[in-house]
C-alpha cells in the first residue's frame, strides 16, 4: 500500500465517524468539537491531494476562526439546554435518514461510473505546483481570478458590517417590552 | 499518489449526505448551521479532488472562494441566530414560527 492510501484509509473512517457522531450529539458543544475533528481530517486530505496551502487555510479559517465563533455563540446562548426530541412533522426523521442514505448511494454509483479508478496526473507537484503550491495558486488567483478575488473583499466588508448591525442592541420599544413580559 | 480520485469524491458525498440528514433532523439552529458547514466542506473536498484529477488549480481556487463565502455566511448567520435567541429565548427552529399561518 502506498503511503497516501494508508493515510486515506486511516482518516476516512475518522472523518465519517466524527460527522455521524456530530449528528447524534444532543449537546451543541460536543457537536462542535466533533465538527472540529472532521475539519482536521479534511485538512489532512487536502495535504494528501497536494494542496499544502488549503491545508493551512482549512486549519486556520475553519478549525480556528469559524469554530471558535461557533463555540462563542454556543456559550453565549447557554450550553445546558438539551434538544427536545418531539417531532413536529410525523415521520420526518426516518424519511430524512432514508433520503440521506439514498443520496450517498447515488453519489457512490455516479462516482464509480464516471470516474472509475482514475488517478489524475502522477507528476502533479512538478507540472502544476510549479515553485510550490502557494506560489502556483497565487499565480492562478491573481491572473485568471483577479476580479472575483476583489469581489470577495467587498463581500467580507458587507458581511462584517451586517454582523455589526444585526448584533447591535437596540432600545426596546414599549410594544416589545409588553410582548416580552407576556411571554415571561 | 496511488489513491483513486473517486475515493475522495465518494467520501465527500458521504459527508454531504450526513450534513443533509443533520439539517433535516436536528432542531437546534446552531447544530443545523454546523451541518451546513459540513456540507460546504464536503463540496470543498470534491472541488480539491477534481482539481487533482484534471491537473490544474481552478478547483483549488474555487474551494478557496467557497471558504471565503462560508466565513461571511457564518458571521451573518450566527448574528441572526443570536438575534432570534434574544427575541424568543430559544434556538429551537420549531419555536420560531411567527411567520407560520
Amino acid at each position: 500500500m502506498a503511503p497516501d492510501e494508508i493515510v486515506f484509509w486511516v482518516f476516512a473512517p475518522i472523518s465519517v465517524g466524527s460527522a455521524v457522531a456530530m449528528l447524534f450529539q444532543r449537546n451543541a458543544i460536543h457537536a462542535a468539537l466533533f465538527l472540529i475533528v472532521n475539519f482536521f481530517t479534511l485538512a489532512v486530505f487536502y495535504l494528501v491531494l497536494g494542496e499544502p496551502f488549503l491545508f493551512a487555510v482549512q486549519i486556520i479559517v475553519y478549525a480556528g476562526a469559524i469554530m471558535v465563533l461557533f463555540l462563542f455563540v454556543i456559550m453565549l446562548l447557554g450550553v445546558d439546554r438539551e434538544e427536545s426530541l418531539v417531532e413536529r412533522l410525523r415521520g420526518q426523521r426516518p424519511l430524512a435518514i432514508v433520503l440521506g442514505l439514498g443520496m450517498a448511494a447515488e453519489i457512490f454509483v455516479t462516482a464509480r461510473a464516471s470516474l472509475g479508478l482514475a488517478r489524475g496526473p502522477a507528476d502533479f507537484d512538478q507540472t502544476v505546483n510549479v515553485g510550490g503550491n502557494a506560489q502556483a495558486l497565487s499565480r492562478v488567483l491573481f491572473r485568471d481570478y483577479f476580479l472575483p478575488f476583489e469581489v470577495t473583499s467587498i463581500l467580507l466588508i458587507v458581511a462584517a458590517i451586517a454582523a455589526m448591525v444585526l448584533a447591535q442592541r437596540r432600545e426596546r420599544t414599549p410594544a416589545e417590552a409588553a410582548h416580552e413580559a407576556e411571554a415571561a | 499518489m496511488k489513491t483513486p480520485i473517486s475515493y475522495f469524491v465518494v467520501l465527500s458525498g458521504m459527508l454531504f449526505a450526513i450534513g443533509t440528514v443533520g439539517v433535516l433532523v436536528r432542531k437546534n439552529a446552531l447544530v443545523i448551521f454546523m451541518s451546513v458547514e459540513l456540507q460546504l466542506n464536503a463540496v470543498n473536498l470534491a472541488l480539491v479532488a477534481f482539481s487533482r484529477l484534471h491537473g490544474n488549480l481552478n478547483g483549488q481556487v474555487l474551494a478557496f472562494f467557497s471558504m471565503v463565502v462560508a466565513a461571511a455566511e457564518v458571521v451573518v448567520g450566527l448574528a441572526i441566530i443570536v438575534n432570534v435567541y434574544r427575541r424568543m429565548h430559544t434556538a429551537n427552529v420549531d419555536e420560531a414560527s411567527l411567520l407560520r399561518w
